[in-house]
């Protein structure tokens, strides 16, 4: 039994053969992963300020756009990048579809919990900070943002890492990332010891995150 | 704009396509009434658990939910259903799908459960307690409806994702609406039944994402 099992999920010679493969995997989720965080960040963070403006039908339109992106499940956002939009005459790479999806489902979550973090400075903060005659500008940048950012990041941070997580979904649309790596190796090898080899290298890879996460919860938990 | 409506919006190719999705779409209502009652119900095992004097159980108890946490939802899924027949434990797609959402979804809502039983106070269960309640009246009757009450809106949140996850089955071809739209516009080579399955997902989800929004805002604004 035992040996049995050994031979099928932690076949040797058999994840010896496509450990290469995976780490090539492993490389391109990280990169996706990177790309991910840094564009879908920086976009709901400039969605957050664009709507501290207030200005009634721009406002309205990203409250639009993100409760979509929020409704919607990730693959089938992948799916109509990939699948659907051709048929119109917009082409992306596999890649591309992958990190234009999570990228906009990243910036719409991150958009949701910035704004909930400007409103939480309470209004007094800036009637204060505009009567000692800072600008609407420098009273963002440094009264409100500052207190924002600190109360956004615990949520930030576990949306975050959930999201990037998602990069398992490119695998669907055949980007060379990890899943797809081991999924192929194993339609090759009929064995399933890749699985087990990916299924190591999200551990690797998402393990240390999510204690970067647990971390990030105590260490700013107690200063609120 | 004629291209964006043939392509996407063709009503003939949707009159062909509604069995599918519409079949699909009850599926994925009756994948979320099984995963999403063995997800709460797991969640709140764990957190049980959580709450156990041994240090083993506990450390089991954060091993458990470090483990699924960090693992992808889909590689999971695959790894049940494509690894496992290998030891001859042959599940049915539904059944891979339901064993993976368990043991990924009850360890979210285990750390949402733990985070709710520790925000109600010591002295709840302390007078409880001296009121003659045995341990498991109390946590049934008084710290777990207070604790239920105060991470309400994780446990939507977390409801909300779980729903959206449920397209991942469509990988291990369950016919849910996510792979019916996906046959569909195979068969008829248009995207209108992928367009389609989306504009159900969201009529479904949006009223969910608004009332979280409404929830974000006021729960931050108190700290």
């Amino acid at each position: 039994m035992l040996d049995r099992l050994i031979d099928t999920f932690f076949n040797w010679r058999v994840m010896s053969e496509y450990l290469p493969k995976i780490v090539e995997g492993f490389v391109l989720t990280v990169r996706l992963a990177l790309a991910i965080v840094v564009s879908g960040i920086a976009t709901g963070f400039v969605l957050a300020m664009i709507r501290s403006f207030r200005v009634k039908p721009v406002n309205f339109l990203i409250i639009a756009v993100v409760d979509v992106l929020r409704a919607l499940p990730p693959l089938v956002i992948i799916i109509m990048f990939y699948f659907a939009l051709p048929t119109i005459g917009i082409r992306m790479s596999a890649f591309v579809a992958t990190w234009l999806a999570l990228s906009l489902v990243l910036a719409a979550f991150s958009e949701e919990i910035f704004w909930a973090g400007i409103l939480a400075v309470p209004k007094g903060q800036w009637e204060a900070a505009r009567s000692t005659g800072l600008t609407f500008l420098q009273t963002l940048r440094f009264v409100v943002m500052p207190q924002a950012v600190r109360i956004t990041i615990p949520p930030l941070t576990n949306r975050t890492i959930a999201i990037t997580k998602g990069t398992a979904l490119g695998a669907v649309v055949a980007v060379g990332e990890i899943l797809y790596q081991a999924q192929t190796a194993y339609s090759f090898s009929y064995n399933p010891s890749p699985l087990t080899l990916g299924a190591i290298a999200y551990l690797i890879l998402f393990i240390p995150v999510v204690y970067f996460g647990r971390w990030v919860e105590t260490r700013f938990a107690w200063k609120r | 704009m004629d291209r964006l409506i043939a392509g996407f919006f063709n009503v003939g190719i949707l009159a062909q396509a509604w069995p599918f999705l519409l079949a699909g779409f009850w599926m994925t209502v009756k994948l979320t009434l099984v995963v999403v009652p063995i997800g709460l119900a797991g969640g709140l095992a764990v957190a049980l658990l959580s709450t156990v004097r041994s240090r083993i159980v506990k450390w089991l108890v954060v091993i458990y939910v470090d483990f699924f946490r960090a693992f992808p939802p889909l590689v999971l899924l695959m790894f049940i259903a494509f690894g496992l027949p290998f030891l001859h434990i042959d599940l049915s797609a539904f059944a891979a799908v339901a064993v993976s959402f368990l043991l990924n979804t009850s360890s979210y809502y285990g750390e949402i459960f733990r985070a709710g039983i520790e925000s109600v106070p010591r002295g709840q269960y302390e007078a409880a307690r001296s009121t003659g309640l045995s341990a498991l009246q109390t946590m049934s009757y008084v710290v777990i409806p207070q604790a239920t009450k105060n991470v309400m809106p994780d446990l939507i949140s977390n409801t909300l994702e779980v729903v959206k996850l449920t397209s991942i089955a469509s990988v291990v071809a369950l016919p849910e609406l996510l792979y019916a739209a996906r046959q569909a516009q195979s068969l008829t080579y248009n995207a209108t039944p992928i367009i389609a399955a989306g504009i159900i997902y969201l009529i479904c989800l949006w009223p969910l994402v608004r009332l979280l929004s409404r929830f974000e805002h006021r729960q931050i604004a108190l700290h």
